[in-house]
């Protein structure tokens, strides 16, 4: 028996110069910034203030790193993908094989969807939710840990696929039997899996704990009626991870079974059943595109509502659509195979499902309008997100009605127009809205606002680029190209894809000047230096230091109302005095653990063990996580306390800044 | 902390100050365990025998699952109806809601794409290659 399983030198694609390049790039990546970590002496800072923080301030803005640094990676799958099907039409084979390109656009889809646009809306959920709700963290500080560096885990293996191995071919879904051992022997189908497990269980946690801390842990007066809008998309984005997470975990645990153990769920012969498969991934993945946007809708509301210095317009009606969308996102998952087979009726239900939700979401478009209809509406950063998004997003909603029409879905069904379709609403809605995001509480995280003419920039390469890059991709998608096309013969297609691939590029330019708005900004950091309240804002967060202590507030607010912190300072110019000063408390937080870091590190061995059918080491790793959770269990100092002099001291700094 | 102050999360021990006349806990966990033991023993007993129709055998077992769940949510969980457990009834509705909408639907769909495959012969059209 070989003690390392099925790993061998020929793991290794020395012989792809392409692949080979880009692990050489990514190594030396990791060096350069472990280098710069070491040169600095920052390993132990890094150890105590970050990689062992339960403070969701932190773990949020580490998912948000996470997440643009998965950005990139994807973001390289795709201009790969764009170059090489400007190129290869007619005879041409373009520069990449076809087990190369399979292997990027599975890549691709699975990174973009679980290691970028999820980590960054779990991120931002973490940073702002807390700070909304008026309280000082979230209900299970260290799960929060585990879940962050869970998910790290899985982009870990991700990541490593690169170098060690191979990726999935089989797309972003996986579907078998195309997944299954016997027409994918190789070790991508598990890399995708486990990555996907381990991740997907981080995720779940992430819902349970935000869940619990959204129903059960608000700042004193804040009702439900009288929670930021952000706070209910989260809720629903919340409760929707964790009734849908464990369909993903359930089915693809089946596939593993299939793969591992010779278990029969999807498999060709011995009775199994493919299409059960595609009806649990889609149980699950319906309800994840919502997962998705419902927290881009909630900061779109906040920054509109904001920036137009007015109450959200029908606060009550986004509530509910907020949450009718939440139940219906359940009904429609038949629409991703309506051409699998079924009969009439059950295409016509799910058709007709999948219009009527476009309706709540038509309800908060036109809130949003209302809302910026007689405001005075400042022209920042978010504001241009948001108002592309709304322009965007109802042009990718339409045709996404077209689709839910069974026999227009039967003439689209994967094809290229399908992938317009798709794009358009995951980057007009959630990257967009993510972006706005990024912008608006940049300066609540960091205390500096960021720069506006780079962000400016960015936003129009983003825009600009998004229509040419997907616009042509819904013409050549009705001429009859289907998606995933390595090579084709069709030399009509070439100009729109290579008008498709300048797109991609105008794309890149506004990544760039986003990396360039951070260098920036974070250059003159002293000159855009800015207080607690930098966008004369309406909740809770900004009612506290910019950066928040530790503590979040001194004093738990008191909510009498909707937009909690503008109705304060609104009292405060009335009466022109602060209102009664309340004495200093000490305040009980949650020590720092490496429970997250150390649990996660054995979820990676377990993970690469199991992929590679190590079993010795992957005896290891669950021996290792088990010890590690019995360590939690049995540790007897979980607080501290932070006592009211130091609290007094901030605040009275915080104050004097404030005032200048 | 909000408006609902004395909510219970599941598994919480009912509050004496709450309720004065409610019964002891000693007593509710019996009485729970008394019950959830007889549908335990009715639904061993039902599976083995031969006096029902068996058909009924299937409904019967369904009939005293679904019961002891409920024995479980009312007895040891403390699932009541009062106002201290909106949020623990809310979320069992949710979730009830979820499961039946995935399960139903399932077994909608398959069971439909199960009736397209059928050959006129009757025979389910085979899914798998022939080796």
């Amino acid at each position: 028996m070989n003690l390392l399983g099925k790993l061998d030198w020929n793991a290794i694609p020395l012989h792809e110069p392409i692949i080979m390049g880009a692990t050489a790039f990514m190594v030396l990546v990791v060096v350069a910034v472990l280098g710069f970590i070491t040169m600095k002496g920052a390993w132990l800072y890094l150890w105590r203030e970050w990689l062992t923080s339960v403070d969701h301030k932190r773990i949020g803005v580490m998912y948000c790193i996470l997440a643009l640094v998965m950005m990139l990676r994807g973001f390289s799958d795709a201009i790969m993908m764009r170059a090489q099907q400007a190129v290869a039409a007619g005879g041409a084979q373009g520069y990449l094989p076809p087990e190369h390109f399979d292997q990027i656009f599975s890549a691709h889809g699975t990174i973009m969807i679980f290691f970028m646009a999820m980590p960054f809306v779990v991120g931002i959920m973490n940073f702002a939710v807390p700070l909304q709700l008026g309280i000082r963290d979230v209900a299970f500080p260290t799960l929060n840990s585990v879940s962050f560096w869970l998910t790290a885990s899985g982009a870990l293996l991700i990541n490593l696929s690169l170098a060690v191995g191979e990726f999935s071919k089989a797309g972003w879904w996986g579907y078998p039997p195309l997944s299954e051992l016997q027409y994918s022997p190789g070790v991508g189908v598990d890399y995708y899996l486990w990555s996907l497990q381990i991740s997907g269980l981080g995720t779940l946690l992430a819902g349970i704990n935000f869940v619990t801390t959204i129903l059960k842990m608000r700042a004193p007066g804040m009702s439900y009626m009288r929670m930021p809008v952000f706070c209910w998309t989260s809720l629903a984005t919340n409760l929707l991870i964790v009734a849908a997470f464990p369909v993903l975990t359930a089915v693809l645990a089946m596939l593993l079974l299939d793969r591992y153990l010779g278990f029969h769920f999807f498999t060709n012969d011995a009775g199994g059943n493919q299409m059960l498969y595609a009806n649990l991934f889609w149980v699950w993945g319906h309800p994840e595109v919502y997962i998705l946007v419902l927290p881009a809708f909630g900061i779109f509301s906040e920054v509109i509502a904001t920036f137009s210095g007015k109450p959200l317009f029908g606060y009550r009606s986004m509530v509910a659509a907020t949450m009718t969308i939440c139940v219906l996102s359940f009904l429609v998952w038949l629409h991703h195979f309506f051409t699998m087979g079924a009969s009439a009726n059950v295409n016509g239900f799910f058709g007709v499902m999948s219009m009527v939700i476009a309706l709540p979401t038509g309800v908060k478009i036109y809130n949003w309008l209302f809302t910026m209809y007689g405001g005075r509406v400042r022209f920042t950063v978010p504001v241009l997100w948001s108002i592309g998004f709304m322009v965007t997003f109802v042009i990718g909603g339409m045709t996404g009605v077209l689709h839910a029409v069974p026999p227009v879905s039967f003439q689209l069904h994967n094809s290229v127009f399908l992938i317009a379709h798709f794009h358009n609403v995951i980057i007009g809605g959630v990257v967009f809205g993510l972006m706005a995001g990024y912008n608006y509480w940049f300066p609540k995280a960091f205390g500096f606002v960021l720069d506006e003419r780079w962000g400016k920039a960015s936003f129009w390469c983003w825009f600009i680029g998004f229509y040419l890059a997907f616009m042509p991709l819904y013409l050549v998608g009705l001429m009859g190209m289907t998606r995933r096309l390595q090579h084709y013969d069709n030399l009509a297609w070439q100009p729109w894809l290579i008008v498709a691939m300048v797109g991609a590029v105008v794309i890149l330019g506004g990544i760039v000047c986003q990396v360039v708005q951070l260098v920036v900004s974070i250059r003159a950091r002293d000159k855009l230096r800015v207080t607690g309240d930098p966008w004369n804002g309406r909740t809770l967060e900004w009612a506290t230091a910019s950066p928040p202590p530790a503590w979040n507030f001194a004093l738990a607010p008191n909510v009498t109302g909707k937009d909690a912190f503008w109705t304060s300072k609104r009292e405060q110019a009335k009466q022109g005095k602060p209102g009664p000063s309340r004495a200093y408390e000490p305040i009980e937080m949650p020590k720092n653990s490496a429970t997250g870091f150390v649990s996660a590190f054995f979820a990676v061995v377990i993970g690469f063990a199991m992929i590679w059918h190590i079993w010795w080491m992957a005896g290891l790793g669950l021996l290792g996580a088990f010890v590690t959770l019995l360590a939690f269990a049995f540790r007897r100092h979980t607080e501290f306390e932070v006592p009211a002099e130091q609290i007094a001291q901030f605040e009275r700094a915080h104050q004097a800044g404030a005032a200048v | 902390m909000t408006e609902a102050r004395h909510e219970r999360a599941p598994g919480d021990k009912p509050s004496r100050e709450m309720h004065p006349s409610a019964p002891s806990e000693f007593l509710v966990y019996t009485i729970g365990l008394f019950v959830a033991v007889l549908l335990t023993a009715t639904s061993f007993w039902a599976a083995n025998t031969t006096l029902l129709w068996p058909g009924g055998v299937f409904l019967g077992l369904a009939v005293l699952a679904i019961t002891q769940m409920g024995i479980h949510l009312v007895f040891f969980l403390h699932i009541t109806s009062g106002p201290e457990s909106t949020n623990n009834v809310l979320a069992l509705a949710f979730g009830v809601l979820i499961v039946f909408v995935v399960v139903a639907g399932t077994m909608w769909i398959v069971a439909d794409m199960n009736a397209n495959m059928t050959m006129p012969s009757g025979e389910p059209m085979s899914m798998r290659m022939q080796h």
